[in-house]
């Protein structure tokens, strides 16, 4: 279940007021960052993809720490 | 008014044998640890001086004619027990079955972060050299827990004013402590100590504390630790040791972190904090943080006032920038200027769109990375590969760190170099007593017995007792003071003779 989880890459305003001045030049402009960044992210994607374990649910569960300070 | 002082940070690791989540970790740690002191080759280890239990009347029972036949074939006697003092003045050794390193004193931000890598370098490098029949790889994690309910800590540690009064550290640190992981939290997948709700939280430390002040560092973990144990004279000076961070791998979040904290020290050194930020539950209020990445949540003050993790540290920023700027104007020293520029810089973005700090803050650059994979691969939070992208983001080899492999494509900004960090492995700092611990280990190994952060102690020939050099003062022992001494002497014997005649 997904909690307030930072799922969304949208302008985080502090306040009310604030979002309500995102107007749509705004919203091309970040359409097009966007776009931009989902580039990097897939070469990014592509990377990891190569090194990341290949058994998450074993790998994870298999990380048993003792306690420390 | 500076960024500038006395100050050190403690990171225990994260340990597993590839496919043996049975290996016992206190055997493992001492492995890792003896794997370095190998490396080393010498035929003597100095020990670490407990002083305290073991004043320097009680030293001559150390085996002083121990030497190590092959140090990574650990035996009964030496577990929990392994404990190396480096050359850059660090330690390495063993604690609550976690291997450990003590960065060396430094005296600025930008110190901390050189020698907090190299110790990142010098942990991987002995895990990598540990060579045990049937037994497989050693891998480290710079994380502060395993998700299933236990957690290891990263500490920092503050030289302060024994005159500033506890109860101030405590009134005007505690709102900072409890907003300051919007900038530098790790990130964490998981929600609660044992991880179990489902979600993405800044801080992999937060759900840890139980308590607002307190002794204890293991349980019912306290926002402020009232750990007094100055390693310094205790009638100028108290450490503040801070058990409440994140372990940070980005550069700048640990840069921010250390920076932030002592300049926040400093203006309470000086009494400056007027305007009272205190939280109403300090306690709640940092787990709320921590648990909303949107950096909306409203934190509820003594006052009534409602505001922002990002409000908070903002209002801190702005007392800096005018603190700074009342005491010395433009005569700000480089490091307190990069550290409210850059601090101004990520307040601002974060409340603007935090994504624009990926390439700087851990918990960004961790989320941007899981972002991705819920966009791609359709993942809830509970998916176990999201897990296994936040344990293997702290993963310290380099070949198969995430961290490590968002560093080698550039994707991460740096604040040192390479070459800085290969450096500061062997080297210590120039401008504290790590100086002279230091390069007294890399000239006179065969004559130190003991060392810790307040002595030096030499076992010379022709003496019957081990001789010991205080180092009571951390601000003496540097370059300036003893680095001609040391040039000259070639002996243990020359320079003892040196200093005391």
């Amino acid at each position: 279940m997904a909690r307030e989880g930072g799922q969304q890459h949208k302008s985080k305003g502090k306040s009310a007021q604030e979002e309500q001045t995102v107007d749509t030049t705004d919203t091309d402009a970040m359409a097009e960052r966007k776009e931009r960044l989902d580039d990097d992210v897939d070469a990014i994607l592509d990377d990891i993809d190569e090194v990341l374990e290949s058994n998450a649910e074993e790998f994870v569960r298999g990380f048993v720490q003792k306690g420390g300070q | 008014m500076t960024v500038r002082r006395i100050m050190g940070t403690e990171t225990e690791f994260g340990i597993s044998v590839l496919g043996t989540p049975s290996a016992n970790p206190m055997l493992t740690s001492s492995q890792v640890v003896n794997a370095y002191a190998a490396m080393g080759a010498r035929s003597r280890r100095a020990r670490w001086d407990f002083e305290e239990e073991n004043p320097l009347r009680d030293a001559r029972g150390f085996d002083l004619s121990r030497t190590l036949a092959d140090p990574s074939q650990l035996t009964d006697e030496d577990i929990g027990l392994a404990n190396l003092i480096l050359t850059n003045g660090a330690r390495l050794y063993v604690d609550h079955a976690h291997p450990e390193y003590s960065t060396p004193e430094c005296t600025n931000p930008r110190d901390i972060v050189l020698w907090d890598k190299a110790g990142d370098t010098i942990v991987v490098t002995a895990a990598m050299a540990v060579s045990i029949p049937n037994q497989n790889p050693i891998v480290l994690y710079k994380n502060n827990t395993d998700n299933k309910g236990a957690s290891y800590g990263s500490h920092e540690n503050y030289l302060m004013r024994r005159s500033t009064p506890f109860p101030d550290i405590v009134r005007h640190i505690t709102p900072f402590f409890v907003s300051r992981q919007v900038v530098c939290g790790a990130g964490r997948v998981g929600i609660g100590q044992d991880g179990s709700t489902a979600g993405f939280q800044l801080s992999q430390r937060s759900d840890f504390f139980e308590v607002e002040v307190g002794l204890e560092t293991t349980l019912k973990r306290p926002i402020v630790n009232t750990r007094d144990e100055p390693h310094a004279d205790p009638e100028k000076y108290r450490r503040l040791h801070v058990i409440i961070g994140d372990a940070n791998l980005a550069e700048i979040s640990t840069f921010l972190k250390v920076g932030t904290t002592s300049l926040v020290l400093a203006m309470i050194e000086d009494r400056v904090l007027g305007p009272d930020l205190a939280v109403d539950s300090p306690v709640k209020e940092l787990h709320q943080v921590s648990h909303d990445p949107t950096l909306e949540h409203l934190v509820t003050l003594k006052d009534g006032r409602k505001m922002t993790a990002l409000e908070l540290q903002t209002a801190y920023l702005e007392l800096a920038r005018a603190y700074v700027e009342d005491r010395v104007g433009s005569d700000v020293d480089d490091q307190t200027r990069e550290v409210l520029d850059r601090w101004e810089s990520v307040l601002r973005r974060l409340a603007d769109d935090p994504l624009t700090c990926r390439r700087e803050l851990d918990w960004v650059a961790k989320l941007s990375l899981l972002e991705s994979y819920r966009d791609r691969d359709g993942l809830e939070w509970d998916d176990p590969k999201l897990h296994l992208v936040d344990l293997q983001y702290a993963d310290l080899r380099p070949e198969k760190g995430l961290f490590q492999r968002l560093v080698a494509r550039g994707s991460i900004d740096r604040l040192v170099s390479a070459e800085e960090v290969t450096r500061a492995v062997t080297e210590p700092p120039e401008d504290t007593r790590a100086y002279f611990r230091g390069r007294c280990l890399a000239q006179y190994a065969d004559q130190i017995a003991a060392a810790s952060w307040d002595s030096v102690i030499f076992d010379l020939p022709g003496r019957d007792s081990l001789q010991r050099v205080p180092t009571i003062e951390p601000s003496r022992g540097t370059r300036q003071h003893v680095g001609a001494l040391l040039d000259r002497c070639e002996t243990a014997e020359e320079l003892f003779a040196a200093i005391t005649s």
